[in-house]
């Protein structure tokens, strides 16, 4: 029987001593601004308490909606943000202070989106302390997995601190960074590399902000990590318990931190879209409920549902409500939230979490020795670890070895299936309102606050209050990424598979 | 005999290359010479890559949604070149509607989400009479 209690060091059985409901906060965005800002309306309305703003890929690579490179992409996987005033346009009538928690999938441009919520709270008279926002401005993670980098590894790096230092020391209530092992998951990982190569990464970002004066508690309390809730019920229940106790070693060990909070991992769960299946896409939601299960049994602070449709395309409004009454459910009707850590002392559940704590550990030392998650990432070490086992994967369910009702179990014919449908007007919205920006905006303060930035970023010094005014003279992300691009070069992808 | 050579591309801004490299190194064990593009490629860099290379079948990934205005730029970029005889297909997420539409346009085959890879193979070797 373990001794350890709920809210003690090192947290395995939670960060607090009690239970609590986690934050409902689902994923969603399309089109223009104001048509997500629609939907998001009516989610808040059936008692979302958060929200995430998914991005289209141009903006998320710093591209305007009328870049060439954007062509077809626009408000396809997200909303398209070109400049602060489609950020008026989706937060329109959405009072800031009663959402506990916006987040956003913002990592090459993390600093862009900072500047934006910094802007719009000074609009709104309001102190941007008053609401939670949540960056997920992990970039390292973007060369390992999710593919949206920018500038060379090192720029990206430097950025993502900028924003980091900018939060810590100006707007601590802000999460300033979401150490995301779900993409790595998503891109083939299993469990241990899923949070070894995360914590690696913040290492990274923790080591040069702390370079820069910042103490490690007033970094640590910013951060959350991101994790995947797959569907292999005990082992992914183990993994968040020795994803906390590893990250409370790590800081204890190798950071000296004086406050407690410093130790504690928040973490955000997030159901695996890899797990989710074309075949017989309603099965999904079963999928998604014991992930779910998983993620409230391991103690999370945040949750994120997938819609059973995901594999399909964008979610219709109908999945997404299923996705999140099946939150809603869980919370509530499962009676899951009456104590804290329930499965502690269940035999397999201490031996998972032993072993999986302590390969953490040892994957974490491993990426010391090579000298870091930035050289891993630079030399390739991390993605060809992460085709091994994505190959492994595929050919464990070809081989029959692992099973997937629908795919390789109890296949049939499912009735086609007619997912979201993506209105075509909307790209030529999006660039019209953009081109009309362009005519009214003071473009003579365009053109300084970028030669500004420009300076700030050749001299080295944080870019943030430099990209503020740029953003708050509607200046456009590609405009403001453009204008790094300069100084900072181009990233080059790599052929390797 | 020459290798067969395929193209595997990620066209667009689409970073997600799970699908794209496990099929690359599916047809390389199956006897194709095969060229990753590697992300964030354009239609005019990936039809320029097939020609350079003398590929004869371009493997598009696209899990964006972009797919309609990409894999008909690639179609149309290689009637341009006079290479019309490249073999194109793909996959991703992509709905039976926009399939159904893909394939009218002369693209070879689509194939999405839990397709096996050995069907993938079989299907490739047919189309470009190869018997590796």
């Amino acid at each position: 029987m373990t001794t350890e209690k709920p809210g003690e060091y090192p947290y395995t059985r939670g960060i607090n001593p009690d239970a609590g409901v986690w934050t409902m906060g689902q994923y969603g965005g399309f089109g223009t601004p104001a048509e997500t800002n629609e939907r998001f309306k009516m989610l808040l309305e059936q008692g979302l308490t958060g929200f995430s703003v998914a991005l289209d890929l141009p903006t998320q690579l710093g591209l305007d909606s009328d870049d060439p490179l954007s062509l077809g992409e626009v408000g396809r996987v997200g909303v398209a943000i070109d400049s602060l005033e489609d950020i008026e346009i989706l937060m329109d009538g959405i009072p800031l202070e009663k959402i506990t928690q916006v987040r956003t999938t913002a990592n090459s441009i993390g600093y862009i989106w900072a500047a934006m919520f910094v802007a719009l709270a000074e609009q709104r008279d309001m102190d941007p302390n008053k609401f939670g926002m949540f960056i997920q401005n992990d970039v390292l993670k973007e060369y390992i997995a999710r593919g949206t980098q920018i500038f060379p590894a090192e720029a990206g790096l430097k950025l993502s601190t900028d924003v980091i230092e900018y939060i810590a020391t100006k707007v601590p209530r802000w999460v300033s960074l979401a150490m995301s092992g779900y993409h790595i998951r998503e891109s083939g990982s299993d469990a241990i590399q899923e949070v070894a190569f995360t914590f690696a990464n913040a290492r990274e970002y923790l080591d040069a902000a702390i370079a820069r004066g910042v103490t490690v508690d007033q970094i640590a309390t910013t951060l959350f990590t991101f994790l995947s809730s797959n569907i292999e019920f005990l082992p992914e229940v183990a993994k968040f318990r020795a994803a906390r106790r590893t990250w409370a070693r790590l800081i204890r060990e190798k950071y000296d931190p004086k406050e407690a909070n410093s130790e504690k991992l928040r973490i955000f769960a997030f159901t695996a879209g890899s797990s989710l299946t074309a075949q017989q896409s309603m099965n999904n939601v079963v999928r998604t409920s014991i992930e779910m299960l998983a993620a409230a049994l391991g103690g999370i602070q945040t949750m994120h549902v997938s819609a059973f449709d995901e594999a399909l395309g964008v979610p219709t409004e109908e999945a997404a409500m299923l996705a999140l009454r099946t939150q809603q459910v869980v919370a509530f009707e499962s009676g899951v939230l009456k104590s804290v850590d329930p499965l502690a002392g269940s035999y397999e559940i201490e031996r998972l979490t032993d072993e999986l704590a302590e390969k953490m550990w040892e994957m974490l030392e491993e990426i010391e020795k090579r000298g870091g998650a930035l050289a891993c990432i630079n030399d390739g070490w991390f993605s060809a670890e992460l085709s091994e086992k994505a190959y492994e994967f595929a050919m464990s369910i070809e081989s029959g070895e692992r099973k997937q009702v629908g795919v390789n179990i109890f296949k049939a014919d499912t009735p086609p299936y007619k997912p979201f449908e993506i209105n075509p007007e909307s790209e030529k919205g999006q660039v019209k309102a953009l081109q009309a920006l362009r005519a009214k905006r003071d473009n003579a303060k365009v053109d300084v606050t970028l030669a500004e930035l420009h300076r700030v970023a050749v001299s080295g010094e944080n870019i943030m209050d430099a990209c503020i005014e740029a953003v708050k003279a509607y200046a456009t992300v590609g405009e403001i990424v453009n204008e790094l691009r300069k100084v900072y070069g181009k990233w080059k992808p790599t052929r390797t598979f | 005999m020459a290798p067969t050579r395929v193209v595997i591309a990620k066209p667009g801004l689409d970073g997600h290359d799970r699908g794209a490299k496990i099929i690359a190194r599916v047809l390389r064990d199956s006897g194709f010479e095969v060229i990753y593009t590697g992300l964030h490629q354009t239609p005019e860099q990936i039809v320029t890559t097939a020609i350079q290379e003398d590929a004869q079948a371009i493997g598009l990934s696209i899990l964006s949604g972009a797919h309609m205005s990409l894999f008909t730029r690639v179609l149309e970029l290689l009637r341009e070149q006079g290479s019309h005889n490249v073999l194109v297909f793909g996959g991703g997420i992509i709905p039976e509607e926009d399939k159904a539409q893909l394939l009218k346009l002369g693209v070879g085959q689509i194939f999405t989400p839990g397709s096996p890879t050995q069907e993938i193979v079989d299907w490739l070797q047919g189309a470009l009479k190869v018997n590796i």
